[in-house]
């Protein structure tokens, strides 16, 4: 799942208080997920910006829609008698839905309502953490199911370093060490053999260092 | 005497000497006075003399532009590289460059992360790690190859090196990974400071038992201890280290003027101590900004004067 974090209402403000009429438009798929840009942030957000220009003495109006998603085209054409009533688009999905958003309404200004953070997963109610970097060439097979990419602050694939200290990170004693998970799990799963083989420099061509990336699937373009 | 190259560390290693390496780390502004001070003052009582890369991920003279000016003093020095800052294309180009220098030994190292240094706004980079850049340098060197498998007219030739720390968790796993580094290509290891000396003879023991130590020369890391404030701060800031109550205390119990000749006397005793040590074969003292006590440490340890190689 694609997590978000809401941007400071201030930094949303300063970027559309110069239109007469703006809409919020949520997605309801990952964003919905991680609390950040479904249907219940859209009202609070809408909320809260109204409430702010209200206090300002000024005079905008507030739009509200939610989409299925918004990275596929047959849900963003369900706006299209709507955009055109708008002076702009507040999106709250994540950075893959406000730009497919920005295709597809290219005549009006479309401004992203979120940071995008990470791939990850509901650790607890609240509680977001990543799991994949989403590198393009999965080496989770030899690593005992859990990712050095994403989960090593140094992406390193002979870890762990020297800053392991008690299963945490030298970055932060919040953040597990990842190479200490994949030990403890090498050794659970009776693995530890792995752990013995070096692995070569990898090949980042699959990851974001090869430019923007696209899948093609020829059975389902047919 | 077997040796691949003419790095003077590893030319007093293979002749059966205990070696000594210090360590200079560069200014943070383009002088390299800084360095010459520095290195006049320990180079002649070590086998060779480590460069520190952007330690703590703080902005310095580089390693490299450093290490040129160390060779012209007529002293040996090792490259400390970090995979932090630069990915294959960068680490290469200066692998080639110190190699055109005659710098002949590299440490091959990971690095800290940015966001201990002065600029944590920094992107990192970390296309390889240390345990890769090893085999890099050492296909480099054995096979006269880069990485994409171009080969060069040269080969580069370098005295291979990389850092470990037996006080890093989990303990049970730091035999295997030094004996990993070994496999891509190690030859000598500087260790992080010891205070926890059973933990390190733990440790030691371990490589001996799996004979990592006849593949691979171990060099004890020695700090001495300035003051009690510097004890308590490696304590609980610095990552990896491991300090034990000991040694505070004992600090403690000298007056305030004698807490730095008992910082050095420790750090001798320590010497003493780990030459007993088997599989130790010798000692990278890192007098962090307090060059001026090298001499002594040597000195008091036994150590001194130093081989001289042809």
């Amino acid at each position: 799942m694609i997590m978000a974090k809401p941007k400071p209402i201030q930094e949303i403000v300063n970027v559309i208080k110069d239109f007469d009429k703006v809409l919020v438009a949520g997605c309801n798929g990952c964003v919905a997920v991680c609390e950040a840009g479904g249907l219940k942030e859209v009202e609070i957000l809408a909320s809260a910006l109204r409430m702010y220009f209200a206090n300002q003495n000024q005079n905008i109006e507030i739009g509200e829609v939610s989409l299925t998603r918004q990275c596929d085209k047959e849900y963003l054409a369900e706006i299209k008698d709507m955009v055109p009533k708008y002076g702009a688009v507040l999106s709250i999905a994540c950075g893959a839905g406000v730009q497919f958003m920005a295709e597809m309404y290219s005549e009006k200004p479309i401004f992203p309502g979120v940071n995008t953070n990470f791939i990850g997963v509901t650790l607890e109610k609240g509680v977001w953490s990543e799991r994949c970097a989403a590198c393009g060439e999965c080496i989770l097979a030899s690593t005992g199911g859990i990712c050095p990419i994403a989960r090593c602050s140094k992406r390193m694939l002979n870890g762990p370093c020297g800053g392991s200290s008690n299963g945490k990170c030298e970055v932060s004693k919040e953040t597990d060490c990842g190479w200490h998970l994949i030990y403890e799990r090498l050794k659970t799963l009776g693995q530890l053999q792995r752990f013995e083989v070096p692995n070569d420099p990898k090949d980042w061509t699959t990851s974001r260092d090869g430019g923007p990336r696209k899948i093609i699937k020829e059975v389902s373009q047919a | 005497m077997n040796t691949l190259t003419p790095s003077n560390l590893e030319k007093v290693l293979a002749a059966g000497h205990l070696a000594v390496t210090s360590e200079c780390g560069p200014p943070r502004s383009p002088d390299m006075a800084v360095v010459d001070e520095k290195v006049k003052e320990v180079g002649p009582y070590v086998d060779a003399i480590n460069v520190t890369d952007n330690q703590t991920a703080v902005v310095r003279v580089s390693s490299l532009a450093s290490c040129i000016r160390i060779k012209q003093l007529g002293y040996d020095p090792i490259l400390q590289m970090t995979t932090r800052d630069r990915n294959r294309i960068g680490l290469q180009s200066d692998l080639l460059g110190a190699g055109a220098w005659e710098i002949n030994n590299v440490l091959c190292l990971t690095g800290d992360h940015q966001s201990f240094g002065d600029h944590p706004t920094a992107a990192n980079v970390f296309d390889l790690d240390s345990t890769q850049l090893i085999g890099v340098v050492k296909n480099m060197r054995d096979e006269k190859k880069l990485i994409n498998g171009f080969e060069m007219t040269k080969s580069l030739r370098m005295f291979i090196g990389a850092a470990e720390n037996p006080f890093a968790d989990p303990f049970e796993i730091r035999v295997m990974r030094t004996a990993k580094k070994v496999a891509a290509g190690c030859q000598f290891i500087q260790t992080q400071c010891i205070y926890n000396m059973d933990k390190f003879k733990l440790w030691m023991k371990g490589l001996v038992d799996h004979g990592i130590h006849e593949k691979c020369a171990i060099l004890a890391g020695i700090t001495p201890m300035k003051s009690i404030g510097m004890a308590r701060y490696m304590k609980a800031k610095v990552p990896g280290m491991d300090v034990p109550e000991d040694i505070i205390k004992r600090l403690q119990g000298v007056p305030k003027e004698k807490v730095a000749d008992e910082g050095v006397k420790m750090a001798i005793e320590q010497i003493q101590e780990l030459k007993e040590v088997p599989g130790i074969r010798g000692f990278h003292i890192m007098a962090i900004e307090w060059e001026e006590k090298v001499p002594i440490i040597v000195k008091e340890a036994g150590l001194y004067p130093r081989p001289k190689m042809d």
